[in-house]
């Protein structure tokens, strides 16, 4: 066990991890922050995707100790302390962009990494930028309106409301 | 204009606040303290005996609690199947015993051997690892035909055959289907297989069990779409343990798509243990683990045959085909492949004569159930694939074909023994061809010929039965349930309600729509309306969501208990304002008199039923809480007409969505958003099948699509967005708020489309195929069209 | 997972000398090997992870014109950098999904040479030189097999040089499911000739079509690609024949020369 030092949505964090302890594991686990979800054990489903220095990763491929002393962001730290939404997080419920719920956290974060790089992307670019996250529920219909909507652009002519 | 409240509003979810802020609370994000871990070590052979099991090893591992086998659950029951049926001579179905933890045998890969409880998830996995058990392989049973075959190893040694039942529908007709088709002017054939898929919802299966010595009582969390099912099968045949000692939870789920519906053994094993311990255990699965321990679905092969006259009328349809049952019976597989299935195979078509046999057979494979449509995809793919097939081979039109033998007058008596109650099957096809440009398709398949492309389009029709279901029918059936759903209304003393149902929100939005349908009935805003559901010790004893049946049946539930509710405090208000209870008009959450200016406010109304100082309480009970159960009188016949356009790249053999749009009858309507949100996900649920997934096993039994990097999921790169119409409403004529359900449609009207669509594509190129089988991939495709 | 003790060297030699114990694991991003443990496929009694090195991150170019990139760059930041050498750019933008792009590296990728994985016919096509704490080692030496390599026990890559070439292109077909290449084509022109690296389609993991190079070399158009080579050695499974991924070898080594020419 060694100790691994976070900075979790601006909280210093630490606790106690082995050296298979993955990330996911350590936030959910050790940490008892369960927004971050494991859907798979291939690294494709994307429901556990939080970032580590400011960049999207999957936190069930990346061990705790990888990220010893890192800045994480996760789903928890996204609405405003006063727990109003953010602008993305607001756009997947005006659209209905979420069902079950639980690839919802892996959603908006990579949702999240993509307008930080691509503020105003189109379908095509949305789709392709959720190549690594998977959800079984919405069929992404809403899942890409929303991001689209999210980011400033009109989707009003997108087929059925 | 659309509402802003009420039935027929789109308000935003109010489940979504916590689900987008990471606040939901989903089984794994459970834990109890003190509680250990289970790993299950399954078999990683298809079939075969157990000879011996070493645990002295595992025992001495560091962490381990305690390691069970099977031999710990002799005396314990097994796994009960909720439906028996009846074959064709009058016998009850083969049906077999389903140890939680293997007895002598496994069957399948991924088949329980042992559990280890340790102190950490690891732990476990490590000491199973150090099991020794020595397994006699037997030969794996694989396909469904070999084993029917005389002579084939048996799956289990105690039954007679493979064969589980040769089903029959309706045998009488026989004869008359047979003498149809001697007659007929034309036949057409086809063989197919429905592809066998995993469900795949997101949240992987998760079980704890928890057990409280002081009082002797037992309680299990867990991902269930109906935990008072759970609660029944578990406590009655698996575990004895009576209702009231057992409470079971099923808490924010993610996702079910009916693979949830199931009990399954590692709930039971977990209510198990944990009483044997003293300790909460939890068992979390994996993806790898839910490959091989969650119900699969579909599997099925058919021959399916359509005779029609010489004007082009369906005649007759025999079908014939062979379901897997995999190694055991889960909870509701005999059902699937008979009763959601052969009676949905007149489709929306008014033929005279069907005669359907299904035998279903057992195999070493994960067992096969209820997925998302459940025998209603099945049916409706083979119907649509031959019908498109007849159109070819007859050179006709095939919307004009369907539309010369849509039904047209209801109520309409099917000769597969259900009767629809409403529908316009011109009208959905109306609204499909209103949203697709079919006069500029072949401007559009110029255009991708250009590109060198082949283009294709297909249509299909749907039709499906949920709203299930009455429970005297499904009872002669052999359903060993009802199938009612029920309510309890709980009305505060300052007005705000508290609903607890039976039904199980796992992503539908009941939170959301409920309050909807109370909202409207009484005139109040709908966040004075709570809903409540996924605990035993809530709510009175319900049977849960699937079959798109959560507001038909549980939806009538709450209205019915509202009703009463409405109806005792009219009584109230006619105290209160003095006058004749039949006077009394509740509208815009307060109570008048008929005639005057004289009004009593709801929430004066409910303090009066708490505070009964000025109260009829000579005539009626104080407090306002009611319960209702609704056992509803008839399914209901939700249907459509959906549409798809694809380009094939004829090179790869790549098939491309350009296009999906579907239409939808779902009768009246409470939360459009929120229906177009079900119908996306099935559209893409059924894409999936179409196009990408299959639940693949080599000849040994061995799944080889057994993680994500082999079985292919839509990615939202695989789909465009979807066209959806639901402007063509028939309302249901037996169920007070009229509606049909939508939750399994889209995974019902999607496959057949999308296949006929690529048959329309190649035939375009020049390619003499009339079929293909699911999923339509790219190698599929390209061997198809090498000839 | 199995357990298994952790270190993050800063600098390569201690990497190297961490690599030193029996047993040990380099670590690049993990993107395959963190799966393959969690299966308990691998069971390394020490990992040792490469991403603290800074001397092994980065894209820069060479003295001979070269594009050179540290062994632990991350596919993204080869996405984002590589821009002397577009086509290889294309190719690591490309690799399995952003968070994917973001962890996983090139060494990581080539030291494990997964017969699907795209880096390897980029390296192969690009006529790549590996560069380890010990030698240099030409592309055409280092692959010698689906997921087997020149390297020896405890050798890392800290650096590959990828010569530009006149044109170049990479197609990737990919299966379905996990996404990899179910064929991938690398085809780069460079002054003394053309080179073509098929990955996803052989047993033998990633190779050159030598008939492709030849016929190319001499004709650099999409019509001069020879028929598909033969089904002899092609992976076949459930997502394809030996014979389909034949055909597709074929098909993308022409779609390959027309986005380059």
């Amino acid at each position: 066990m060694s100790q691994v030092k976070l900075t979790v949505n601006g909280k210093e964090m630490s606790g106690d991890a082995e050296g298979r302890t993955l990330l996911s594991t350590f936030l959910r686990e050790t940490l008892g922050m369960t927004g971050t979800h494991v859907g798979c054990d291939t690294s494709q489903c994307g429901a556990c995707v939080v970032h580590v220095d400011g960049v999207a990763v999957k936190s069930c491929t990346m061990l705790a100790m990888e990220a010893d002393g890192a800045a994480v962001s996760t789903i928890e730290g996204q609405a405003a302390d006063d727990g109003t939404l953010n602008t993305l997080q607001q756009a997947f419920q005006d659209h209905h962009g979420l069902q079950c719920g639980f690839c919802t956290p892996g959603m908006i974060m990579s949702a999240a990494d993509l307008l930080k790089s691509n503020p105003k992307p189109s379908e095509a670019e949305v789709r392709h930028h959720l190549e690594g996250n998977i959800c079984r529920c919405t069929g992404y219909h809403n899942i890409v309106k929303a991001i689209m909507a999210a980011s400033g652009q009109d989707v009003s002519n997108i087929a059925a409301e | 204009m659309p509402k802003d409240s009420g039935i027929g509003a789109s308000p935003k979810r109010r489940e979504d606040i916590r689900f987008l802020s990471g606040t939901g609370n989903y089984t794994d994000d459970m834990n109890i303290n003190g509680q250990a871990y289970v790993h299950f070590l399954r078999s990683d052979v298809a079939h075969g005996r157990i000879k011996s099991i070493n645990l002295d090893a595992a025992n001495a591992m560091p962490g381990v609690v305690k390691i069970f086998t099977g031999a710990d659950f002799e005396g314990v029951g097994g796994i009960p199947c909720g439906w028996e049926v009846t074959d064709k001579h009058g016998q009850p179905m083969q049906e077999p015993a389903h140890p939680v933890l293997a007895q002598g045998k496994v069957r399948y890969v991924g088949d329980q051997i042992a559990a280890v409880v340790a102190e950490s998830v690891e732990q476990a996995r490590d000491a199973a690892e150090a099991i020794e058990v020595d397994i006699e392989e037997l030969p794996a049973v694989v396909d469904m035909k070999a084993a029917l075959e005389e002579g084939a190893t048996k799956v289990h040694d105690d039954l007679t055959s493979n064969l589980c039942y040769d089903w029959g529908f309706v045998e009488e007709n026989k004869p008359a289907v047979e003498a149809a088709f001697a007659e007929a002017a034309h036949v057409t054939t086809l063989e197919l297989r429905n592809n066998r898929l995993i469900a795949n919802p997101m949240e992987p299966r998760v079980a704890i069990g928890d057990f409280e010595r002081a009082s002797g009582n037992s309680t299990l969390f867990t991902t269930s779409q109906n935990p008072h099912v759970i609660r029944l099968l578990m406590g009655a045949f698996v575990l004895g343990i009576p209702e009231h000692k057992l409470r079971v939870v099923a808490p924010d789920v993610g996702g079910g798509f009916g693979t949830k519906i199931f009990h399954y053994a590692e709930e039971a094993f977990c209510t198990f243990a944990a009483k044997a311990l003293n300790r909460a255990v939890k068992w979390t699965s994996t993806r790898s683990e839910a490959f091989i321990s969650d119900a699969h679905g579909r599997d099925h092969v058919t021959t399916i045959q359509l005779a029609l006259d010489a004007d082009n009328n369906f005649t007759a349809v025999r079908t014939d085909t062979h379901a897997n049952m995999g190694a055991y019976l889960s909870t509701f597989a005999p059902s699937v492949p008979t009763w959601l299935h052969g009676t949905l195979m007149a489709g929306n078509y008014k033929t005279p004569l069907i005669y359907v046999n299904v035998k279903a057979v057992f195999t070493n494979t994960v067992p096969v159930d209820a997925y998302r449509g459940a025998g209603r995809p099945e049916a409706t793919y083979q119907l649509e694939r031959v019908i498109d097939k007849a159109a070819l081979e007859l050179g006709v039109d095939p919307i004009a074909l369907r539309r010369q033998n849509f039904i047209t007058e209801f109520p309409y008596a099917t000769p597969v023994a259900v009767e629809y109650d409403t529908g316009d099957y011109h009208g959905t096809m109306d609204a499909l061809e209103k949203m697709v440009d079919l006069s500029g398709f072949e401007a559009r398949r110029k255009e991708s010929e250009a590109r060198g492309k082949l283009r294709g389009f297909g249509v299909n029709c749907y039709i499906e039965a949920c709203g299930i279901a009455p429970s005297n029918l499904v009872g002669q059936l052999g359903a060993r349930a009802g199938l009612y759903e029920s309510a309890t209304v709980r009305v505060n003393a300052t007005g705000g309600l508290v609903v607890m149902t039976g039904s199980h929100s796992h992503g539908q939005g009941h939170e959301t729509a409920f309050p909807q349908v109370i909202a409207e009935m009484i005139g109040i805003d709908e966040s004075m309306v709570e809903i409540e559901h996924g605990d035993t010790d809530k709510a009175p004893m319900g049977m849960g969501t699937y079959g798109s049946r959560s507001l038909a049946v549980g939806g009538s539930a709450m209205v019915r208990a509202t009703e009463k509710i409405i109806a005792k405090t009219k009584k109230i208000a006619a105290h209160l304002l003095e006058a004749a209870e039949a006077d009394i008009e509740l509208k815009d959450g307060a109570f008048s008199v008929a005639g005057t200016d004289k009004s009593v406010a709801w929430g004066d109304v409910t303090l009066a039923a708490y505070v009964p100082h000025n109260y009829p309480l000579e005539d009626i009970e104080p407090g306002l809480e009611e319960t209702a159960f609704y056992d509803p009188a008839n399914f209901t016949y939700p249907s459509g007409a959906y549409a798809c356009e694809v380009e094939v790249d004829p090179e790869t053999g790549k098939v491309t969505i350009e296009s999906f749009n579907a239409a939808d009858d779902f009768g009246n309507i409470v939360n459009p958003m929120i229906v177009d949100g079900q119908v996306h996900g099935g559209i893409g649920q059924g894409i999936g099948q179409a196009l990408l997934e299959n639940a693949s096993y080599d000849e040994n039994g061995q799944l080889l699509s057994a993680s994500y990097m082999d079985y292919a999921m839509p990615r939202a790169s695989d789909v465009p967005f979807y066209g959806v119409d639901h402007s063509s409403q028939t309302p249901c004529t037996h169920n007070p708020l009229g509606v049909k359900g939508c939750g399994e449609a889209g995974a019902i009207g999607s496959p057949p489309a999308v296949v006929n669509a690529v048959v329309n594509a190649l035939r375009s190129g020049g390619h003499d195929i009339t079929h293909i089988d699911m999923p339509v991939s790219p190698q599929r495709v390209w061997q198809a069209m090498q000839g | 997972m199995y357990n298994f003790e952790f270190e993050k060297p800063s600098t390569t030699a201690d990497a190297v000398a961490a690599l030193a114990d029996e047993d040990a694991s380099a670590l690049g991003g993990g993107q395959t090997l963190l799966p393959t443990m969690k299966q308990r496929l691998a069971s390394p009694s020490k990992v040792v992870s490469l991403t603290g090195i800074s001397e092994m991150q980065g894209v820069c170019m060479g003295d001979d014109g070269s594009v050179c990139i540290g062994g632990a760059t991350t596919h993204a930041a080869v996405a984002a950098g590589a821009s002397a050498y577009p086509a290889l750019a294309a190719l690591a933008g490309g690799i399995g999904d952003p968070a994917v792009r973001a962890r996983g590296t090139v060494g990581g990728s080539l030291a494990n040479n997964d017969p699907a994985a795209c880096y390897p016919a980029g390296a192969l096509g690009s006529g790549a030189t590996i560069v380890t704490n010990a030698r240099e080692i030409a592309a055409d030496d280092y692959f010698q097999g689906m997921f087997t390599t020149a390297l020896d026990e405890g050798e890392i890559i800290t650096e590959v040089r990828f010569p530009v070439p006149e044109a170049a292109n990479y197609q990737k077909f990919e299966q379905p499911a996990s996404r990899f290449a179910l064929v991938g084509v690398y085809v780069a022109k460079y002054a003394d000739g053309v080179r073509v690296a098929v990955t996803g389609a052989s047993e033998e993991g990633v190779h050159r079509w030598t008939a492709a190079e030849e016929a190319l070399s001499a004709n650099f158009s999409a019509d001069a690609v020879p028929a598909a080579p033969g089904a002899d050695g092609m992976i076949a499974d459930l997502h394809g024949t030996a014979e389909y991924r034949a055909h597709l070898v074929a098909v993308l080594t022409k779609r390959a020369v027309a986005a380059a020419s």
